[in-house]
């Protein structure tokens, strides 16, 4: 397309950091006065491809074209200044220090940047305050503010709405299409496909770092950008996964209730109560900081709850350190691998490592009884170990495993997945919901809190909606759905999430 | 009102140190009862050296580093000033020590651009570079020796308007103020806690954060020039040694004057009141006839206090806070 409109090509951007390719093959066009959507599955490459437009990041091979000549943007001031300013799904406001001192540094005047607090409603935030002491949707807001004060040619909107409340996104959407009928631009990026349908002209799809097709979103559905977006290896094992949902045997309600948690708050958490029974993986679904968080650290033992009452097979436990929460048999999977695992160390510690306080003879550890137990947990979970002298040389996948396999080996009543599968592949991704199915088959309870809503049904025998710090929804994985966990989790009514499916 | 609470609370550690500032000299008076002029002078000279320290460390943590070196640094302007000075008039020592302060401003830009370029850790790079510095000092002079004309000393220890206004306290003020009260109102002393707070916030917000870091580290060598040189006004000789301590000694002044070593929190003026704390709290140990080893335990002891109780006001403020939101609630 060599179109006279074209206000922003890109042609073969790559960015490797390291070992790992962020971004192989990114081609973007963008015309002038349309809204353009990124979209891609987690780790396909679209925030890589945005920092490089903006010059966050310098790309590794490449070219970006505006106006039809070569540009080359070496910081965000840079790109700012060729007409290209972006907002961050993280907020780039310095935390300690003011909103408006935070404007001085960009040198946004105010005359410059009241127009648009005005219209996105912002009139009200005093501009004195420190960064770090205003809530984030406002902090969002402020960012676009300045963003939109340098009057930029191309606005890029990185998953900006991803925490907002439907009221605060729609005055993003509203900036967005005054921009488009002023003849300017906008590249929008979000998961959420309602938001991609409505607002924008074309998509490009992004996958595994490459670029794989742009849609005209008028004439084409939604399924199109799916496959696209999953691409053809990735479908055949979406059925796969499906076969072991079925093949698992129905939740047993002669079981005990493995855990049992009562109004339990802390933090974010207000008031949540739930049941685990033994031989079930309960899902738990929820944007991001409506206390999700909050209610695995008090389940893992790493915070005291402000009050409500764990409960292990009947009888209510004290947590005081993860130590005490282990030795009930709650441990914990958590997202950032960083967390759970000795680096620097083998395969072998990392998984011995709680069992340490059990293997003992004579004071010493007993080597060989450990090694005996790593060795199944490891066949089990099919841990490429070739690497394994440090865990740190493993892939992402890998390691997750390696986080899964200590507790096989350790042994647990319940197990505390919290996001197991973020930023690791589809292959990985569906042994580990064959792991959490087996475990559940026999014998024992898995709690999952996963950001991929299609997960659930793939996994779970049931999920619950957490929604402000409250499970708002409990629904069977047969009807957890991914629009109806979407409206949920956004705290729509249960009758509008059945009107919606 | 409002203004003034947000003032308050926001200044909260500077207005505390004042306080303990106030407390240690009522107790000194005290103990003291003829404490005048005399005594001002001589803590202003031995706490000037410290507070120089301090104010160079803490242009370089407010920018997000730490510089080991500020204590070598100070003993190569020592000694430079007290062999080259000795024995020249009033006009070639302050020609000298302006060549030591241009000095200052390289070696610190020097470990500024080392720690920015290689991106070895900031703590590896000046530790080593103290030890650089420090064996600098001993190639110029090995042993304590040199000197200054009387003159010069005098910048620091006469008094020129009121016997109660020491020349060097009205030195700090204006050779600190001259560098830092431009720094804060433009747009470079912005940058500066910008990085400090968060690189990469202030890198998407057009900062250029490679030169801002660098010039953190230059403040922070002019500063310990600055102490070189106040060390050589309150001794009278140069000492390969004697600047070793102010490095820690500056550290603890910056903690106690309320700056974050995390970076981006905190100002200059509460380092440099921490500092005249940190030189009167000895003194008047030894002046109550305490055992001067137990002074050392008591410094200490004052300083993990202090920081405790600087930890304990947010806490304490966020739980009101929350106490108060339940009750709306």
């Amino acid at each position: 397309m060599s179109d006279a409109n074209v206000l922003l090509e890109t042609r073969g951007l790559s960015k490797n950091y390291g070992a790992v390719v962020a971004l192989r093959s990114g081609d973007l066009s963008v015309q002038a006065g349309e809204i353009h959507a990124l979209m891609g599955a987690n780790g396909a490459g679209k925030s890589t491809l945005v920092k490089v437009l903006t010059g966050d990041v310098t790309p590794n091979a490449g070219e970006i074209l505006l106006d039809g000549k070569e540009v080359r943007f070496t910081s965000p001031a840079s790109a700012r200044k060729a007409g290209l300013a972006s907002v961050y799904q993280d907020v780039s406001l310095v935390p300690l220090l003011t909103v408006a001192q935070n404007l001085r540094l960009t040198g946004t005047t105010m005359a410059a940047i009241k127009p648009w607090l005005e219209e996105l409603g912002l009139d009200d935030v005093d501009l004195t305050e420190y960064v770090r002491d205003l809530p984030t949707p406002t902090l969002h807001l402020l960012d676009l503010a300045q963003a939109l004060a340098a009057l930029p040619r191309l606005l890029i909107l990185d998953e900006v709405t991803a925490t907002m409340p439907a009221d605060l996104s729609e005055r993003v959407f509203r900036v967005a299409r005054r921009w488009r009928s002023e003849g300017r631009s906008v590249v929008l990026i979000s998961h959420r496909m309602t938001e991609v349908k409505a607002l924008c002209d074309r998509a490009t799809v992004l996958r595994d770092g490459t670029t794989v097709g742009v849609v005209d979103l008028a004439s084409s559905g939604q399924e199109e950008i799916v496959s696209l977006m999953l691409g053809p290896a990735a479908a055949s094992v979406v059925v796969s996964e499906g076969a072991v949902a079925d093949t698992a045997p129905p939740p047993s309600k002669e079981f005990a209730p493995a855990l049992e948690v009562r109004s339990l708050r802390s933090g974010v958490m207000q008031d949540v109560s739930l049941t685990l029974r033994r031989g079930e993986v309960l899902g738990i679904v929820a944007l991001e900081g409506q206390g999700q968080a909050d209610l695995f650290e008090c389940l893992s033992g790493n915070r005291r709850p402000e009050a409500g009452e764990i409960l292990v097979q009947g009888k209510t436990r004290r947590f005081r350190h993860p130590h005490d929460a282990i030795g009930a048999g709650l441990v914990l999977v958590p997202a950032d691998r960083a967390l759970a695992l000795l680096r620097q160390r083998s395969v072998l510690e990392n998984i011995a490592l709680p069992m340490v306080n059990r293997l003992r003879r004579w004071g010493l550890i007993n080597t060989g009884a450990e090694r005996r137990r790593v060795k199944a947990a490891i066949d089990r979970l099919d841990i490429d170990t070739r690497a394994g002298s440090r865990v740190m040389r493993l892939s992402g996948g890998n390691q997750q495993k390696v986080t899964i396999a200590r507790w096989l080996a350790t042994g647990f009543l319940t197990l505390l997945c919290f996001d197991p599968t973020r930023g690791i592949d589809i292959r990985t991704k569906e042994q580990i919901y064959r792991v959490l199915r087996e475990l559940a088959a026999s014998g024992s309870a898995v709690l999952l809190f996963t950001s991929e809503m299609p997960e659930i049904q793939l996994a779970c025998d049931r999920a619950l909606v957490m929604y402000a710090g409250r499970v708002v929804t409990e629904l069977s994985a047969h009807d957890a759905t991914e629009p109806v966990l979407l409206r949920a989790a956004h705290g729509l009514g249960r009758s509008a999430a059945a009107e919606a499916s | 009102m409002k203004t003034v609470a947000r003032f308050a609370r926001r200044n909260a550690w500077t207005l505390g140190i004042y306080g303990l500032f106030v407390a240690v000299m009522i107790f000194t008076i005290s103990i003291h009862p003829n404490y005048g002029p005399y005594e001002i002078e001589t803590l202003v000279v031995g706490a000037l050296p410290l507070a120089f320290a301090a104010t160079a460390q803490a242009c370089v943590v407010l920018g997000g580093g730490i510089d080991l070196s500020i204590g070598a640094m100070m003993a190569v302007a020592n000694v430079l000033a007290a062999r080259y000075m000795f024995h020249h008039d009033f006009q070639t020592a302050v020609l000298i020590s302006l060549l030591i302060l241009a000095g200052g401003v390289l070696a610190g830009s020097l470990n500024g651009l080392i720690a920015v370029r290689t991106r070895v850790p900031d703590i590896v790079v000046t530790l080593a570079m103290s030890f650089v510095w420090g064996g600098v000092a001993l190639l110029i002079l090995a042993k304590p020796g040199g000197g200054a004309p009387d003159a010069f000393m005098a910048l620091s220890s006469g008094n020129l308007f009121s016997p109660w206004l020491p020349n060097g306290l009205l030195l700090l003020i204006v050779v600190v103020s001259a560098v830092w009260v431009p720094l804060k109102l433009g747009r470079l002393g912005l940058a500066l806690y910008a990085v400090g707070s968060d690189r990469t916030a202030a890198f998407r917000q057009g900062v250029r954060v490679g030169p801002t870091r660098v010039f953190s580290y230059a403040l922070g060598g002019f500063f310990a020039a600055c102490g070189g040189l106040a060390l050589m006004m309150s001794t009278g000789i140069g000492s390969p040694l004697a600047g070793t301590i102010y490095t820690l000694s500056g550290i603890s002044a910056i903690v106690l004057g309320g700056v974050s070593l995390a970076g981006g929190r905190g100002g200059v003026t509460g380092p440099i009141v921490a500092a005249f704390v940190l030189t009167l709290v000895p003194a008047d140990l030894i002046l109550s006839g305490t055992d001067p080893n137990l002074g050392q335990v008591i410094q200490g002891v004052l300083l993990v206090l202090v920081v405790m109780a600087g930890g304990l006001a947010p806490l304490l403020r966020a739980r009101a806070v929350e106490r108060r939101a339940a009750r709306a609630a």
